[in-house]
C-alpha cells in the first residue's frame, strides 16, 4: 500500500558524525531527508529526516552512509 | 654444550637460529646466501617450521614483518643489494618496534657487483640503512662458530629490544668449513612472552602495530622513545675481543672477515717484537667505543684494516681519542687483503711511530 | 527488535574521510561481515599506504600497518604464523594494482588462505587526485591533466578479472558501493570472501567501486551517478571466480 510504513521505524542521524555528503537524501525513495540550516561542530550541514511520518523505514540511507551516522531500529509490534 | 661438528657458516648460522626458536624464515634466493636459504629449506619442516621463499626480498623482509607482528622468532636472509631492497621493511620494523633476525651474506658492489666476500654493506648496516632515524643491532661473526653464537645471541637482543638485529657476514664466512659446538636448542614454551602480539582480539583489547602514529606529536614521541631504547642498546651491549693490548703502541682495528686476516699479520709481527694490538669490533652498532674510551694515551697510531674503501674507519675516527692518528687499508669491489700485506703496513707504522 | 547500527567490531571514531568517500561504506561492510560471522576476536587487519591505511582507527580487531603495496606479503606472513586466525588487508587500487601488484599476484598464486579488498577509485585519492593504474581513459588527474591518454600510459587494470585468472579455487569478484542494491550485494561477496578464507578454501579478493568526490572534483551525488554511467561500464560487476565447496 502506498505510502504506509514497511514497518514500525525509529530513524535516528547523529549531527556530529555527518558530513553533509547527501547519499542518504539521493537514494531516499520517499525523499523525506533534509539537510539543516545550521552547521555541526566540524562546518558541515547535517542531515535529518524532515517528515518522518513518510518514512517507510527501507534502510537505504543508512546502507549508502559513509559515515555511520544513521541509525535504525525496527520495532516490531506484532 | 653439544658435540663438536664441521659446518659452513651459513648452516651454522640457520642451525643456531633454528635452536634459537626461529620457526619462520622468508627470502629470496641471492649468492652467496643461497646456502643458508637452502638450509632453512630443509631443517624447518622437520620442527615444524615455515619456510617460504618469496617473490622478491621487498615481500620477504614484508613476510617477516607479518610473523613478527604474530610474535613469532622469524629470520630471512640475503645479501648487499637484497639487503638494499629490503631496507623498506627494516624501517618499517624499526619504527614498530618488532624484532627479526636478518642475515647479510654481503657480495662486492655496488649495484649487482659480484657474489666476492666484501665488508662493503658496513655503512647500510650500521647507519640505520633506510629512512628515518632508526638504528638496528648489528653483529660481525669472524668464525663459523661465531655465525651460530652471534645468530643465537642476535635473537635474544632483537626480543629484549623489539629490535631489528643485523648479522653482517660476507661469503667467506658463509661458505667456509670450521668446527663449531652448536648451542643447545631452546624450549619454544619458554621463549620470552609478547603481549603486544597480534593474535586476534579475543577477550582483551585490541593490539595495534603502527609504524606511523596518527599525529606529528605521536610521530615525535615515538622517535623520542626509540631514541632512549638507543641509547640503552648503546649503552649496554657494546662488544669487542682485544688482542694483544696490553702493551700495544700500534692497534689494528678491523672486524669479520678481515680480523682474521689481521690477526695472522698481528701476530707474526709480535713475534718480531712489534708492539701492535688489535681491537676486534664483535657488535658493529653499537660500535664498541668503550674499547678505545678507555685507551692509554701511549697509543696514538691506528690502521683500520676493512675489505672496502673506509668505511668503519669513520666508527673509529669518531672513537679514538684526541690527537690519535687514524690510517686506513682496504678496497671495495671484493678485494681481500693478505696477511703479508697488513704486516707490512705495521712494519712500516713501526718504523715511522716516533716521528708520527 | 532489530537494529541498523555501528557493528560490534568498530570503534566509536568518527570516519576519518572526505565527505562522500566510499572508504567508509566498505570499512562498515566488513565490519558488519565480520559481525555477522562472528570472528571479531579470531580477525586481523592490515592497513598499508594510501588513503587505506586510516582504516585501522575503525576496527575493535588486531590490526597492523604495511609499507605500501606490501599489504599480501605482510598477510602472508601472518598467516603462515597463525594459520587458524582470519587475516585481511584493506588496500586502494595504488597500492594493489601499482606499487604492490608483485605482492598481490604472487599471493594470490600461492592460493594464500587471506583476503584481500582493494577499493577501486579509479584515481590517487591519499596524495590528492594523480593518475591510477584503474584510471578510465579520458578521466582527469592532476598528473595527466589532459585525460589518460592510452598511447601514453596505456588501459584501465581489470584486477577481478586477473586474480580469476591467476589463483587457482580463488574467490574474486567486484562490486561497487554507489547504490543501496549495490551495497548489498558488496556485503555478500565480502562474506563470500571471508567465507573461503575460514573453509581454507584459496585467496579470496574484492574489488570495490568506490567515489572519491574529492579526487574526482565532483560532488559526492555526482560521483555515485560517474560510478555507474563510466565505471561499471568499464568495470563490470560480478563474480569472476568462485572455489568449488563455497
Amino acid at each position: 500500500m502506498k505510502g504506509k510504513p514497511l514497518k514500525a521505524v525509529k530513524v535516528s542521524f547523529d549531527p556530529e558524525r555527518c558530513k553533509g555528503c547527501g547519499y542518504c537524501s539521493f537514494v531516499c525513495p520517499k525523499h523525506v531527508i533534509g539537510f539543516s540550516e545550521n552547521f555541526n561542530s566540524r562546518g558541515f550541514h547535517y542531515a535529518f529526516l524532515n517528515d518522518p511520518e513518510k518514512c517507510i523505514g527501507c534502510g537505504f540511507c543508512a546502507l549508502m552512509c559513509p559515515d555511520i551516522a544513521i541509525r535504525i531500529e525496527v520495532i516490531n509490534k506484532d | 654444550m653439544g658435540e663438536k661438528l664441521l659446518m659452513t657458516g651459513n648452516e651454522a648460522c640457520g642451525e643456531a637460529a633454528i635452536r634459537a626458536g626461529c620457526r619462520f624464515f622468508f627470502a629470496y634466493p641471492i649468492t652467496p646466501q643461497n646456502e643458508l636459504l637452502e638450509y632453512m629449506a630443509r631443517r624447518l619442516p622437520e620442527v615444524n617450521g615455515v619456510f617460504l621463499q618469496s617473490e622478491s626480498e621487498l615481500a620477504a623482509i614484508s613476510m617477516v614483518y607479518g610473523a613478527s607482528a604474530a610474535g613469532k622468532r622469524v629470520m630471512t636472509a640475503s645479501s648487499a643489494c637484497g639487503i638494499a631492497l629490503m631496507q623498506e621493511g627494516i624501517s618499517y620494523l624499526a619504527a614498530s618496534q618488532l624484532p627479526c633476525v636478518i642475515v647479510d651474506v654481503t657480495r662486492a658492489g655496488p649495484g649487482l657487483g659480484r657474489i666476492a666476500p666484501s665488508q662493503s654493506d658496513y655503512r647500510q648496516a650500521t647507519r640505520g640503512g633506510g629512512d628515518g632515524d632508526y638504528n638496528v643491532i648489528v653483529l660481525g661473526p669472524a668464525s663459523v662458530q661465531e655465525m651460530a653464537d652471534l645468530t643465537f645471541l642476535a635473537f635474544d637482543l632483537a626480543d629484549k629490544y623489539r629490535n631489528p638485529v643485523m648479522i653482517l657476514a660476507d661469503g667467506m664466512l658463509g661458505q667456509m668449513m670450521e668446527p663449531v659446538i652448536l648451542p643447545d636448542p631452546l624450549n619454544l614454551d619458554k621463549l620470552p612472552m609478547k603481549p603486544w602480539a597480534l593474535t586476534g582480539a579475543k577477550n582483551r583489547r585490541r593490539n595495534l602495530i603502527l609504524a606511523a602514529p596518527y599525529t606529528d606529536e605521536e610521530l615525535i614521541a615515538l622517535n623520542e622513545e626509540l631514541n632512549r631504547k638507543y641509547r640503552a642498546i648503546k649503552a649496554r651491549e657494546q662488544l669487542w675481543e682485544n688482542i694483544y693490548m696490553e702493551d700495544a703502541e700500534i692497534v689494528v682495528v678491523a672486524f669479520g672477515t678481515s680480523s682474521r686476516i689481521a690477526t695472522e699479520a698481528v701476530e707474526n709481527a709480535r713475534r718480531e717484537g712489534i708492539k701492535v694490538g688489535m681491537i676486534r669490533p664483535v657488535s658493529l652498532w653499537p660500535f664498541p667505543e668503550k674499547a678505545f674510551k678507555g685507551m692509554d694515551t701511549s697509543v696514538k697510531v691506528y690502521l683500520v684494516v676493512e675489505m672496502n674503501n673506509g668505511q668503519m674507519i669513520e666508527d673509529v675516527l669518531l672513537s679514538v681519542p684526541d690527537k690519535s692518528i687514524v690510517y686506513h687499508v682496504g678496497k671495495g669491489g671484493g678485494w681481500r687483503p693478505t696477511p703479508r700485506l697488513i704486516y707490512e703496513e705495521i712494519i712500516k707504522l713501526w718504523r715511522r711511530r716516533l716521528t708520527i | 527488535m532489530k537494529r541498523f547500527t555501528r557493528p560490534r567490531s568498530m570503534t566509536d571514531e568518527m570516519v576519518p574521510y572526505c565527505p562522500g568517500c566510499g572508504h567508509g561504506i566498505a570499512i562498515r561492510l566488513i565490519g558488519e561481515a565480520i559481525d555477522e560471522l562472528g570472528i571479531q576476536g579470531e580477525t586481523i587487519g592490515i592497513a598499508p599506504v594510501g588513503c587505506a591505511v586510516r582504516s585501522w582507527r575503525l576496527y575493535r580487531i588486531d590490526m597492523m600497518q604495511a609499507p605500501h603495496g606490501r599489504g599480501p606479503a605482510v598477510a602472508t606472513g601472518l598467516k603462515r604464523a597463525l594459520p587458524e586466525k582470519i587475516i585481511f588487508s584493506y588496500q586502494g587500487d595504488g597500492d594493489s594494482a601499482a606499487i604492490g601488484l608483485a605482492e598481490l599476484i604472487h599471493a594470490a598464486l600461492r592460493c594464500e588462505k587471506i583476503t584481500v579488498f582493494m577499493v577501486n577509485n579509479a584515481i590517487y585519492g591519499a596524495t590528492g587526485g594523480q593518475m591510477a593504474p584503474t584510471t578510465l581513459i579520458g578521466q582527469y588527474s592532476t598528473s595527466y591533466p589532459e585525460g589518460r591518454d592510452p598511447g601514453l600510459v596505456g588501459y584501465p587494470v581489470k584486477m577481478a578479472e586477473l586474480i580469476a585468472n591467476v589463483s587457482r579455487n580463488s574467490y574474486s569478484a567486484r562490486v561497487a558501493v554507489n547504490n543501496a542494491k549495490n551495497v548489498l550485494s558488496a556485503k555478500k561477496a565480502i562474506v563470500k570472501a571471508f567465507r573461503t578464507q575460514l573453509n581454507k578454501l584459496g585467496f579470496s579478493f574484492v574489488e570495490i567501486l568506490s567515489p572519491c568526490p574529492t579526487g574526482w572534483k565532483m560532488t559526492p551525488v555526482e560521483s555515485l551517478n560517474w560510478i555507474e554511467k563510466e565505471m561499471i561500464p568499464e568495470y563490470p560487476l560480478g563474480e569472476y571466480s568462485t572455489p568449488k565447496n563455497l
